[in-house]
């Protein structure tokens, strides 16, 4: 099954994107800059997701992450008042941006390796007309039935914890 | 398609990487495990490309975890910042050992 | 919890012994302990004074220490005014009853049981009484005593010589400070003793065995304020852990290869190893290593000496009438071990005879009198050693016997003659001293019961005819003749040399001994007793003969002395029957079969008897002869003038320079090397330096990384991370 330029254009586009748009993030010393930045690579992820036929879960990460978690982000940082750049050098000096740099290289010389096997071909794209939802609702609702649940427990756990941790003790 | 979207999701975890091992600023390097996980979901994705929807399930999984870590995560520094009057991670070394 | 005790040897039928006196052997040591406990109680919780009798105190002039072993009046050492009252303890008279009275309930018990016992009783009575260390099924050990016609006539004498010898301390420490200390040591002494000859198995003798060398250590230095008393001591504790040691593989020896301890069982058990092999050899030297341990044999008899720095009376009981015959006990009671190994045998034997010859030749050229009777003890016990050694274990008992008599005799009459000398001396401030025979001479006008008392005894050990030595000492000749004509050991070869050779060896050294014997013994009555006084003009008048509390006893060991050999009449005397060989027949059944076997199993008949006798006489009268006419109490001169002596003498008086030889040998070289090698080197600095502290900086320094590595800092984390991360990615690239 082949994909038409045009897909191969954004794919390509929203990946490069999503990857400046990152590494814009990393640099910047503004930290609403820099989440923004964030905000910025989450929608071009999201744009992959719905290239690849996860529509619901891209959807979700526009939701979730870019409109939920990351103006909680946002949130902290300016309750926090740390919207400025502070004095002190939040990025690290020159050695350990080298080492950092190295490391990373490495890191991905070493993913880039790792990953070069021989992939089965492609799942069929869904026919035309499907219900985005369906495909992941058959495996979320039966076979991780357990865990979905589960999971909910951990929201409840973290939302109770956050405000205890969060509260201002007298 | 699979092996580019696999190729961009490592180097965004590798940016994220980079982020957290040179910002000092606890909440920058929050963001840079929250790319982190994005990379690991991109992969996730690309992959359920090949071997179907539970994949996306697990993506959703990482998102549901993602928040609530983000919440505990971020009350967490609040209460250091009341304490600290800072989130500067040099200045924060209470499990000194 | 009363187990239920071992089967007897008694085919049908229980006991004869059960229901009779003798269950209530358990009391025997129990009285004793009970006087232990009171007496203990008394010094423990009475008032010490400090007051003129006490050498610790504070004197009105200097006085140099006293000389160790200054007998009673050593609490006099400081010599205080003469007029002062003695305090004693309120409780003094207590203490007076309670610790003669246990053992003359004691004694009276013995008899008690003695008479219970029925003629041929021929298995010994046995009382488990409690699991005392169950280790597991192998080694039920349980606390047992055995009533047997040889424990019997332990119990008799060690208890019959202790309750003389505690009448005659309550005249002899009268004045002592430590008066309720001394008597709860002595209860207990004769405790553990009792334990020791009871004991029906060896851990529980071993019990006794040790106990009574721990008494002997505690009373040694017992007056412990002079540090030599305390060395005495220590040394006598030390060297008898050499023994124990001995003792000690003996018994694991046994318990490996027979699977039991007690004697009964052991007896039945040993049949069954070779005769004369390594094993049974082995184990019974090394049970040789623990007698010469506690019997003060060649070549640990170096603590016996030294022992006399304790007071007097703990002399004669423990140091040379009861303790010291423990190992002879032991031979006597694993006879049926060493009947088995005629090599060990042999070894006893010549152990004996020279110990018994070397320690006369020492006592030749001593001058203190204590120091005499301590060779000579060490000597005598020689002579048991070759009795028991050579398979007469009848005669070597006899001898442990009549010995603990005549040597408790003239311990005792020592200790008169010291405590008249120190009396005298004390009242006229004199520090002389008072155990020195060169400051004695002519005390028989003085001292007059002592000194016939004295008579006897020395009369008794150099063995001349109608006296208690001479029975005992010349059946142990006779036994050595006969077995060196025929018996196993005469078939034996030790060391390539034939038995029979060493035998006759063994009875010459013997006979020289006895020589020896009357000759010192002689000097030593000689210079205490007769010739001119050297006292000292002014002290003359001071000399007393001791109390009867003290004179008592030691009339009534003076009688046993002359009397004791009617309880083994030799058969040459052809008395009706039954007035002979009184103690073979009572010691029969214990000893009778072991001796048995080393005679090829027919009855040791002496040949010449009559002529050996008469020349052990000879012997004997040459050697007071000798020393009539070669020693001039006359030309005699007190200590502080006399001159040091020359050539052999002086190797004499110094003992043949053997302590000073352990000292380079064993004791130098063992120090220094705990000195210099265990202490400056393994302990300070392997085990200190090395584990200890080593360890401890090994670990702060281990715990200093860890700490620096939990430095807090996330983001030092966050590089460790990312570093395992490389390396467990970079180890799946290279794979």
């Amino acid at each position: 099954m082949q994909y038409g330029f045009l897909y191969q254009f954004f794919f390509y586009l929203f990946g490069v994107i999503g990857v400046a748009s990152a590494i814009t993030f990393v640099t910047r010393k503004n930290p609403v800059a820099a989440a923004l930045w964030l905000v910025n690579t989450m929608f071009c992820l999201a744009a992959l997701y719905i290239m690849m036929d996860a529509q619901f879960v891209g959807a979700v990460q526009v939701l979730v992450y870019a409109g939920a978690i990351m103006v909680v982000f946002l949130f902290v940082v300016m309750l926090l008042n740390l919207g400025q750049p502070s004095a002190a050098a939040d990025i690290k000096g020159t050695g350990a941006r080298i080492a950092a740099g190295v490391a990373g290289l490495v890191l991905v010389a070493e993913l880039l390796v790792l990953a070069r096997q021989k992939l089965p071909p492609l799942l069929p794209d869904l026919p035309r007309g499907t219900n985005i939802t369906v495909p992941i609702t058959e495996p979320l609702f039966r076979q991780y039935l357990l865990p979905f649940e589960l999971t909910s427990i951990l929201l409840l756990v973290a939302i109770v914890g956050a405000v205890v941790l969060a509260k201002r003790r007298g | 398609m699979v092996p580019e979207a696999l190729f961009f999701s490592a180097l965004l975890f590798v940016i994220g990487v980079v982020g957290v091992l040179t910002r000092r600023n606890a909440i920058i390097i929050f963001m840079c495990v929250e790319l982190m996980l994005n990379a690991v979901n991109l992969s996730f994705i690309a992959l359920s490309r090949l071997y179907g929807a539970s994949g996306q399930v697990f993506v959703i999984f990482v998102m549901a975890v993602a928040a609530a870590e983000s919440a505990v995560g971020l009350a967490i520094i609040i209460a250091i910042f009341r304490h600290h009057e800072t989130v500067d991670l040099k200045n924060i070394n209470l499990l000194k050992g | 919890m009363l187990q239920a005790p071992p089967p007897l040897a008694v085919p049908g039928g229980a006991h004869p012994l059960t229901g009779s006196v003798a269950e209530l052997v358990w009391l025997l040591p129990v009285l004793p302990l009970i006087g232990f406990v009171i007496n203990g109680l008394i010094s423990l919780f009475t008032s010490y004074h400090p007051g003129p009798a006490d050498p610790s105190a504070p004197h009105d002039h200097d006085a140099p220490p006293s000389p160790p072993g200054h007998g009673a009046s050593a609490s006099h050492a400081a010599h205080g005014h003469d007029d002062h009252q003695p305090r004693r303890s309120a409780w003094h008279v207590v203490v007076s009853i309670v610790g003669p009275l246990v053992l003359l309930l004691a004694f009276a018990l013995g008899v008690a049981i003695f008479v219970a016992i029925p003629a041929h009783m021929q298995s010994p009575f046995i009382r488990t009484y409690f699991a005392w260390m169950p280790v597991g099924t192998d080694l039920p050990l349980h606390w047992a005593f055995q009533v047997d016609q040889l424990s019997v006539m332990m119990v008799l004498f060690v208890t019959g010589v202790s309750a003389l010898i505690h009448l005659y301390s309550v005249g002899y420490m009268r004045d002592d400070p430590g008066y309720a200390r001394y008597f709860a040591f002595l209860n207990l002494f004769v405790a553990f003793m009792l334990v020791l000859v009871l004991g029906a198995n060896f851990p529980v003798m071993f019990v006794g065995w040790e106990g009574v060398g721990l008494v002997s250590y505690l009373l040694i230095g017992f007056w412990f304020n002079d540090k030599a008393n305390s060395d005495a001591g220590k040394k006598a504790f030390i060297v008898n852990r050499i023994g124990d040691f001995g003792f000690l593989i003996a018994m694991f020896m046994i318990w490996a290869n027979l699977g039991t301890l007690d004697f009964t069982s052991v007896a039945a058990g040993a049949a069954s190893l070779p005769v004369g092999g390594v094993l049974l050899t082995t184990i019974c030297l090394f049970l040789l290593l623990g007698c010469t341990g506690k019997s003060a044999q060649i070549p640990l008899y170096v603590w016996l000496p030294d022992a006399m720095a304790g007071p007097t009376p703990v002399s004669a009981l423990i140091h040379a009438a009861t303790m010291v015959t423990a190992g002879v006990y032991l031979v006597a009671r694993t006879s049926f071990l060493f009947s088995l190994a005629p090599l060990a045998c042999l070894t006893v034997a010549v152990v004996g005879a020279v110990t018994a010859f070397f320690a006369a030749t020492i006592g030749l050229a001593q001058w203190d009198i204590k120091k005499v009777l301590a060779y000579s003890t060490v000597s005598q016990i020689g002579y048991m050693f070759i009795g028991v050694g050579v398979g007469a274990y009848v005669a070597g008992l006899f001898h442990v016997l009549t010995h603990s008599f005549f040597k408790a005799l003239l311990f005792l009459g020592s200790g008169s003659v010291i405590f008249a000398m120190h009396a005298a001396y004390h009242h006229t401030h004199n520090e002389d001293d008072a155990q020195d025979m060169r400051n004695m001479g002519g005390l028989r006008r003085y001292l007059p019961v002592t000194f016939t008392m004295m008579w006897i005894a020395t009369l008794a050990i150099m063995g001349i005819p109608i006296f208690a030595g001479f029975f005992s000492k010349d059946e142990i000749l006779g036994a050595v003749i006969a077995r060196a004509g025929d018996s196993t050991m005469a078939d034996a070869h030790w060391l390539g040399i034939p038995g029979s050779v060493i035998l006759y060896a063994v009875y010459v050294l013997a006979l020289a001994g006895a020589f020896l014997t009357a000759v010192y013994m002689t000097r030593l009555m000689l210079y205490t007793f007769h010739g001119p006084n050297r006292t000292g003009e002014r002290e003359r008048e001071h000399l007393r003969e001791a109390p009867l509390m003290m004179t008592g006893p030691v009339v009534v060991l003076g009688l046993l002395s002359v009397l004791g050999g009617v309880i083994n009449l030799p058969a040459f005397l052809r008395l009706p029957a039954g007035w002979t060989g009184g103690l073979d027949r009572w010691l029969d059944p214990v000893v009778g079969q072991a001796a048995l076997r080393l005679t090829h199993g027919v009855a040791a008949e002496t040949p010449h008897e009559l002529a050996l006798v008469g020349l052990a006489v000879l012997v004997a009268v040459a050697g007071i002869a000798t020393a009539v006419v070669r020693l001039k109490p006359a030309a005699l001169v007190p200590k502080r003038q006399s001159a040091p002596a020359e050539g052999v003498e002086r190797v004499l008086e110094h003992k043949y320079y053997v302590d000073e030889f352990y000292d380079r040998t064993v004791v130098t070289p063992v120090v220094d090397v705990s000195r210099n090698v265990l202490w400056k080197w393994i302990d300070a600095g392997l085990i200190d330096g090395f584990f200890v502290n080593g360890s401890a900086w090994f670990l702060r320094g281990l715990a200093g990384i860890g700490s620096w590595l939990q430095s807090g800092q996330v983001s030092a984390y966050a590089w460790a991370i990312v570093f395992g991360l490389l390396a467990v990615l970079g180890a799946f690239t290279l794979r």
